[in-house]
């Protein structure tokens, strides 16, 4: 049992091109929790910030300032190299995530080893076999010796989930777990990870573009614009009772079958940079904030 | 489609039933050490200014299909049996099999114009945009005046959208999507009377993607070509296409009108498709579960 | 997500995700495996050269006599007794071949593996950690570079007194003259490599440093590791060829170089003494010429496609002919071969 408490990240690049410096926020002042049980989905397009968010909750990269703290049941901190048992993550593209070199037993067994849950080898190999087939990739026996590449994408990605656990972890980031799947092994893959998440009581963030899946998934959503949170709410408030622009566009964007022919009655291409995000709608607390801002430091706007 | 468009058009798709295109019983042989049918006994019939979906998902032949219509597929892939007619404007029946070299190149871009998924990296990266356009079209129309494809060129960027005074941009200067569009218009340059797309939207978000839509669905009404549009997302076919064919292992199992195959899947692997795909605004699906469940914590937190 | 429906997860039976890759083949156990190259008559080529000559230069001392034995009969030409004739004062050039060839194969190894070494060091290590660390061993790497190498070598062992200047001496001034281009190369492979998922999952699971590099990176890089390897032996043989010719080489030891030396101090070429000089001249091109050959090999490995173009040929080939066939008869017009331009639009 694992939360985690994210606290005003920002997280700032320098692009350098000549002698010229510029500065790029990527996350600005992004505030969320996860705790166990629960999904929170992180919706935005690409360059909203998500990945920078998951590659600082598995301390790939450090936040320019902001807290990001991982505490137990018994309200422990975790860190160091706990936190790498602790907080763990599910890659986009299983063709990539796993190393074409090393058996799928090797992917399986070094976290398990790394992190002292298995002793002797016998007991490793065991329990290699056991997650294989916890993900149900049957036969275990079978599959343990083969490499990445003789294996589907499906299958692959069950194995980085099933690494992803091996250390014992509580927290699961899953940045696009699905989308380089082909779609009828999708859903499959999703409910594996809830079954998964039920089991252990696992914290999850879901990271996606997808608010269909985003919706019927997670618990809470958090859409994610240019780097800052535009609204954050109940999954099903959040996708049917959008209130800021960016998520009605967003929602508007996302094909349905029950709309056939919409394309054409679209209006015309939306101005972004017209859209504004510094402002954003909390559902729970059932009013609009300043965005960007410490979390302290938001007052209630009306927009 | 009429009912919701803006301005129902005098020739609308389903009005029009003169094929552009007819594919009978197409086989794409694969001759490796042991010959794998990528493609099946394939027939299909494209209308004139028709949207037509083809969908599948990785390894089912969907792509295949459409380079060896262009007969852009290459060796050790080859057709092995069908034939594919183009019904051109003028009312001649070409022989897509039968074209030699010369005839070909010329036919394809001309006649059908492709674009493919990731095109917008196929785009060379040390011209620029005009210069690509204008090779384009001199390969095509030798002798042009240099007026007439400055014309041209400032014509179909603006078309799909972006301003022509890109046209002096390098591909690098453009946004994923921006690129896309080039290549969209790149395609359109010669107006072709079918446009073959492979997942011409899979690697962009989804507003960029929603918004190339509508311009190929615009342009389409336009200009009156028709579109083969191959992708593995089902409801944004469900939204953009009048009929929709259903891959599976290289055969075409199912072909029926956008809304009959939404409503009224026949075969067992299109209902199995569509119920990949959770519906934004719509009751959770039975594959789904429901959050909203009593004992849930959203409740509590709301 | 609490209420699933268990029916619906993934399970490995899932028929509509057949195995990326469905070859009949026994699946293969090892990774080592996937690095060996395919055996092609070039390459078979290729390795009995190198397996030929390795075998000459380690077994061949054995079976010949004193290579430095003075006879009376200087430069006869190739006989039953010396098949390969003598020298000017009368040595056996066969057992002299026998031993020089050990000779420069132990310095061409030697300073393979150092300069290996060191490669990897600045290299990979150098990419792997990034920020200052890859910056001042790139900067290191490029004054290497640049310095003109055999000048250097020439200076180095000019330098070194001539009773210090044993093989070893050599071997270290070869390999710190002829790291930095392998270095350079490894380095883009590590940038390339480390930016993949699969070591940022390692790394997310709590994998040391070193590990990483060892374990999940260099694995990846070991065809690039050997081309570079088998490069740095053929530069290394050449290298002390030149050295030795001009009378620079180990003081104490045989090698091909120093028969070239001699020869040409004896006057082997005005006099004829075709025997005397173009063996050892033969050997080091005929080794060179091995390894390039294996390295061709090694290239198919770290790029699949040159594989890909190799194995298809033939298929492409039968593909297109029967298609020919099949459109000239079903329509009696001239089908043409569907060209393979994809990509260039």
């Amino acid at each position: 049992m694992t939360s985690v408490r994210v606290t005003d990240l920002v997280k700032d690049y320098t692009l350098r091109s000549g002698l010229k410096r510029t500065r790029l926020r990527a996350v600005d002042h992004v505030s969320l929790e996860l705790v166990p049980g629960r999904t929170v989905a992180l919706v935005g397009e690409s360059g909203s910030g998500k990945s920078t968010i998951a590659k600082i909750l598995t301390r790939m990269e450090r936040p320019t300032s902001g807290k990001v703290d991982v505490r137990l049941d018994d309200g422990a901190e975790v860190h160091g190299a706990a936190y790498r048992r602790e907080v763990q993550m599910v890659f986009q593209d299983p063709f990539a995530s796993l190393n074409p070199f090393h058996s799928i037993e090797h992917h399986l067994a070094r976290p398990l080893r790394i992190h002292k849950r298995t002793r002797t080898k016998e007991e490793t190999r065991e329990r290699v076999l056991e997650m294989l087939e916890r993900v149900n990739l049957t036969p275990a026996e079978n599959l343990a010796p083969r490499r990445p590449h003789e294996l589907s994408g499906g299958q692959r990605q069950r194995v980085a989930i099933a690494r992803a656990l091996a250390p014992g972890a509580q927290v699961l980031i899953a940045d696009e777990p699905v989308s380089m799947l082909d779609v009828s092994i999708r859903l499959g893959v999703l409910n594996l990870l809830g079954r998964l998440q039920r089991e252990d009581d696992l914290a999850v963030l879901y990271i996606t573009h997808d608010l269909a899946t985003a919706r019927h998934f997670s618990d809470e959503i958090v859409v994610l614009y240019r780097g800052r949170v535009v609204e954050r709410g109940p999954s099903d408030a959040v996708i049917l009772d959008a209130h800021h622009d960016y998520t009605k566009l967003l929602a508007a964007a996302a094909p349905d079958p029950e709309r056939p022919g919409s394309v054409a009655a679209d209006r015309g291409p939306v101005d972004r940079d017209a859209i504004d995000n510094s402002v954003c709608y909390d559902h729970f607390a059932g009013e609009w904030r300043e965005a960007g801002v410490p979390a302290a430091e938001t007052k209630e706007r009306t927009a | 489609m009429t009912a919701t468009k803006p301005e129902p058009r005098p020739d609308a798709p389903e009005a029009d039933t003169r094929p552009v295109l007819t594919v009978e019983n197409l086989t794409v042989v694969y001759e490796t050490d042991e010959p794998v049918t990528a493609v099946r006994g394939a027939d299909l019939t494209l209308h004139r200014g028709e949207i037509l979906g083809l969908a599948g998902e990785s390894g089912c032949g969907k792509t295949t299909l459409a380079y060896a219509i262009n007969r852009l597929h290459r060796p050790p892939a080859r057709i092995a049996s069908g034939g594919i007619t183009f019904h051109d404007r003028s009312g001649d029946d070409v022989d897509i099999l039968a074209l030699a070299d010369a005839e070909l190149r010329s036919f394809r871009w001309d006649k059908l114009s492709m674009v493919f998924q990731g095109a917008m990296n196929a785009l060379n990266p040390v011209t620029t945009v005009k210069a690509q356009l204008r090779d384009t079209l001199l390969a095509h129309r030798p002798g042009m005046s240099r007026k007439a494809i400055r014309e041209r060129s400032e014509d179909v960027l603006r078309r799909v959208g972006v301003d022509p005074r890109r046209l002096g941009s390098y591909p690098h200067e453009l946004s994923g999507g921006m690129r896309q569009r080039v290549m969209i218009a790149m395609a359109m340059l010669l107006e072709p009377q079918i446009m073959v797309m492979d997942e011409p939207t899979t690697a962009l978000d989804v507003v960029v993607q929603r918004d190339i839509l509508r311009e190929i669905v615009r342009l389409r009404d336009e200009l009156d070509f028709a579109v083969v549009f191959i992708t593995h997302d089902l409801p944004l076919l469900l939204e953009i296409s009048d009929r929709i064919a259903v891959m599976l292992d290289g055969e075409i199992v199912e072909l029926d009108s956008a809304r009959r195959l939404y409503r009224d899947a026949r075969h067992p692997y299109t209902r199995k498709l569509l119920g990949s795909f959770p519906s934004l605004s719509g009751s959770r699906g039975a594959f789904i579960r429901d959050g909203a469940a009593p004992t849930d914590t959203t409740e509590e937190q709301a | 997500m609490t209420n699933l429906e268990p029916a619906v997860e993934a399970t490995a039976a899932d028929t509509a995700e057949p195995p990326a890759e469905a070859s009949g083949d026994a699946p293969v156990r090892s990774g080592w495996r996937m690095l060996l190259p395919t055996m092609t008559p070039w390459l078979a080529t290729g390795l009995v050269l190198i397996v030929g000559i390795t075998l000459f230069g380690l077994i061949g001392p054995f079976l010949v006599g004193d290579p430095d034995q003075i006879r009376d009969m200087g430069l006869t030409g190739p006989s039953a007794e010396f098949p390969l004739g003598t020298t000017q004062i009368g040595q056996d050039v066969l057992a002299q071949l026998a031993y020089a060839t050990r000779g420069s194969l132990e310095i061409g190894f030697l300073v393979g593996v150092l300069a290996t070494i060191l490669s990897c060091f600045f290299g990979i290590y150098g990419a792997y950690r990034g920020r200052f660390v890859d910056e001042a061993f790139s900067l290191l790497s490029n004054v290497f570079l640049v310095i003109p190498g055999l000048p250097l070598v020439i200076v180095i062992s000019g330098f070194v007194p001539r009773e210090s200047r044993g093989l070893w001496t050599i071997a270290v001034v070869l390999a710190v003259t002829s790291w930095a281009a392998s270095a350079r190369v490894l380095r883009a492979q590590t940038l390339s490599v480390r930016n993949r998922d699969y070591v940022a999952a390692s790394q997310v699971s709590g994998e040391r440093p070193w590990r990483v590099i060892t374990v999940e990176i260099l694995p990846n890089l070991l065809p690039v590791i050997a081309s570079q390897f088998v490069f740095a032996v053929i530069a290394a043989i050449l290298g002390e060829a030149g050295l030795a010719f001009i009378g620079l080489g180990a003081s104490n030891s045989s090698t091909l170089g120093t028969m070239l030396f001699y020869a040409q101090n004896g006057f082997a070429l005005p006099l004829g003494a075709w025997w005397w000089f173009v063996p050892p001249g033969l050997m080091i091109a005929l080794f060179g010429m091995g390894l390039s050959i294996v390295n061709f090999s090694i290239d198919e490995i770290i790029n699949p496609k040159l594989k890909n173009v190799r194995l298809h040929r033939r298929q492409a080939r039968r593909a297109a002919r029967r298609e020919r066939r099949l459109a000239r008869s079903s329509r009696g017009a001239a089908g043409g071969v569907p060209e393979p331009e994809v990509s260039d639009r």
